[in-house]
């Protein structure tokens, strides 16, 4: 019996635990503690008024809370300067933003560099920016386990490479990646690099100055935040490599009829009325995080998937996808439909999810036609472990 | 409005069926039974209906102003979703289509929760790929 001494701290849990659901699908998104939804209800109460804009004293208040929240994310991933956050709409806006920010400095046989397992949110941008501009798309192959190949990366990886986008930890197969070798591999080629932090910021607080890649991306909703806000960090150089991309109110210097111009990162990068909520819970968000021992939530989380793989694979005919390292385990059984398995899991009130997971290329290149995804937060317990391989014995006993 | 036969089947069997198991069970069994089989041949692209995170194919025609249902999916619950879904409008011409509530329907087998817009297995795709065709 292995207990989270933080699941108190999130309402959504015992709530759901006597509706007789299992919640096990923090991949997708993941509950908010109290104080997150503390702080969305204290602003809303207070009085709201938008950034930037307002001369008057609420607008102040809500401005200096918003940039304040900026400072915070910054502190928290190693960023040297505020100015290197920009705040989007989550982690894919991220990316669209990098890949059109980004159009002008590539010309026709550049090549972009992705990973064989990016979620679509890493891909499709790349994959469409390549199609309007002449580059070529590279994909890098992965080991069995899941893992990048270094070897091959470094083939791969070329005096044409312009750009490397991979993700940091795989949200179909728990595997880190060795995005620090990435990274040394793709700078040694002055090529520009993209970390899709969604999965990997949630489980180990990211270092930006440490990693020195050029932009990283993450969503507030996986980070125990609102929906409605993710995170570009960029490199301050990198920043203003960007083109504006998204035109209007906030982002805009000077206007006239016929021309117009700009601010710099990060306002420049933020048009429109952000998610002024959102990113406030965001930095409660962080603020909760930073209150944890760090040690005490990666042991934490370590011991479940530990008991999850252990359990997984001691099941007969159940094939655990790659080697995961950390927060989930993907896992198909034999002869048996993973649509069926999640329809018996779900009608026992178990949240995991089934499908492709954003992933599609990914699976057709493990050749499975989907699995079942069981995701892990630093509120669940083996409690809630329990409840799911009991659901899924019954379900295999079912369906067999 | 009296039921097609094996819509009246249906309904009978899952009214006595408890608990979600024995739901379950006769689904598998009425997937493996009751589904008109679209063949082999003709799963292709043209046939897959779109919107499912399953695969799922299905035909539609209308002979002599009847609607003919053929349908197929590896997933074994979710053929017998398929199957109880033809079962209730396999023969119906298309003005009787048009009465068709399928939530209503899906409600009285105790299947009502299969139809909910986040679930992925398709089943409101196939009903809306049906009225289109049968338009
Ligand atoms: C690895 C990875 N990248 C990107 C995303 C996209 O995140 P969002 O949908 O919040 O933009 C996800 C979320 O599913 C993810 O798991």
């Amino acid at each position: 019996m292995l207990p989270s001494p933080w699941r108190p701290d999130f309402p959504a849990l015992s709530v759901m635990e006597a509706a007789g659901l299992t919640y096990l699908d923090s991949a997708a998104t993941a509950q908010k503690p109290q104080s997150v939804i503390d702080a969305l209800t204290g602003y809303y109460t207070a009085g709201t008024a938008n950034v930037h804009r307002a001369g008057h004293a609420v607008g102040e208040r809500v401005t200096e809370a918003f940039e304040a929240t900026r400072g915070t994310v910054a502190r928290w991933m190693g960023a040297a300067d505020p100015a290197e956050i920009v705040f989007t709409r989550n982690a894919t806006e991220a990316f669209n933003l990098v890949a059109y920010g980004l159009e002008h400095r590539f010309s026709a046989g550049d090549e972009i560099v992705i990973s064989a397992l990016e979620h679509h949110a890493n891909l499709l941008p790349w994959q469409q920016l390549a199609a309007r501009s002449g580059l070529t798309l590279r994909v890098l192959p992965l080991h069995e386990s899941g893992h990048v190949d270094l070897e091959q990366a470094a083939t791969v990886i070329g005096d044409r490479t312009r750009l490397l986008a991979v993700s940091q930890l795989s949200n179909v197969l728990g595997t880190w990646q060795p995005v620090q070798d990435l990274i040394a591999l793709a700078r040694q080629q002055g090529a520009l690099t993209v970390i899709d932090g969604a999965q990997g910021a949630v489980h180990q607080r990211p270092d930006v100055h440490a990693l020195g890649c050029d932009f990283y991306v993450f969503s507030g909703h996986k980070l125990y935040a609102p929906e409605g806000v993710g995170v570009l960090y960029g490199r301050t150089e990198a920043l203003a490599y960007l083109r504006h991309w998204q035109y209007g109110g906030e982002m805009v210097r000077h206007a006239e009829y016929h021309r117009a111009d700009f601010n710099p990162a990060p306002l420049g990068f933020e048009a429109g009325t952000p998610a002024i909520g959102a990113v406030l819970g965001l930095g409660a968000a962080i603020d909760y995080l930073f209150r944890l021992d760090p040690a005490g939530v990666r042991a934490h989380e370590a011991a479940l998937l530990e008991t999850l793989l252990r359990g997984l694979r001691t099941r007969e005919d159940v094939q655990v996808l790659g080697s995961p390292d950390a927060a989930l385990a993907c896992f198909t059984v034999a002869d048996v439909h993973a649509t069926d398995l999640a329809y018996a899991l779900s009608e026992q009130g178990i949240a995991v999810r089934a499908g492709r997971h954003c992933a599609t290329p990914l699976y057709q290149h493990l050749g499975a036609s989907g699995a079942i995804r069981v995701s892990l937060a630093l509120y669940n317990d083996t409690e809630d472990l329990d409840r799911f391989f009991r659901a899924l014995d019954k379900a295999l006993n079912l369906l067999k | 409005m009296t039921l097609p036969a094996n819509a009246q089947h249906a309904l009978d069997a899952f009214s006595a069926a408890e608990g979600w198991e024995n739901r379950a069970r006769l689904l598998m069994q009425w997937g493996a039974q009751a589904l008109p089989e679209l063949p082999e041949a003709l799963r292709d692209e043209a046939h897959r209906v779109a919107g499912c995170e399953t695969a799922v194919w299905l035909n539609v025609e209308v002979h002599d102003e009847r609607l003919r249902l053929q349908a197929a999916s590896d997933a074994r619950l979710i053929r017998g979703l398929l199957a109880v879904l033809i079962a209730r409008v396999n023969g119906l011409d298309r003005e009787a289509l048009k009465g068709i509530d399928i939530h209503a329907w899906f409600d009285q087998l105790g299947l009502a929760r299969q139809l909910s817009p986040s679930r992925t297995n398709g089943m409101n795709a196939v009903w809306q790929r049906i009225l289109t065709a049968s338009r």
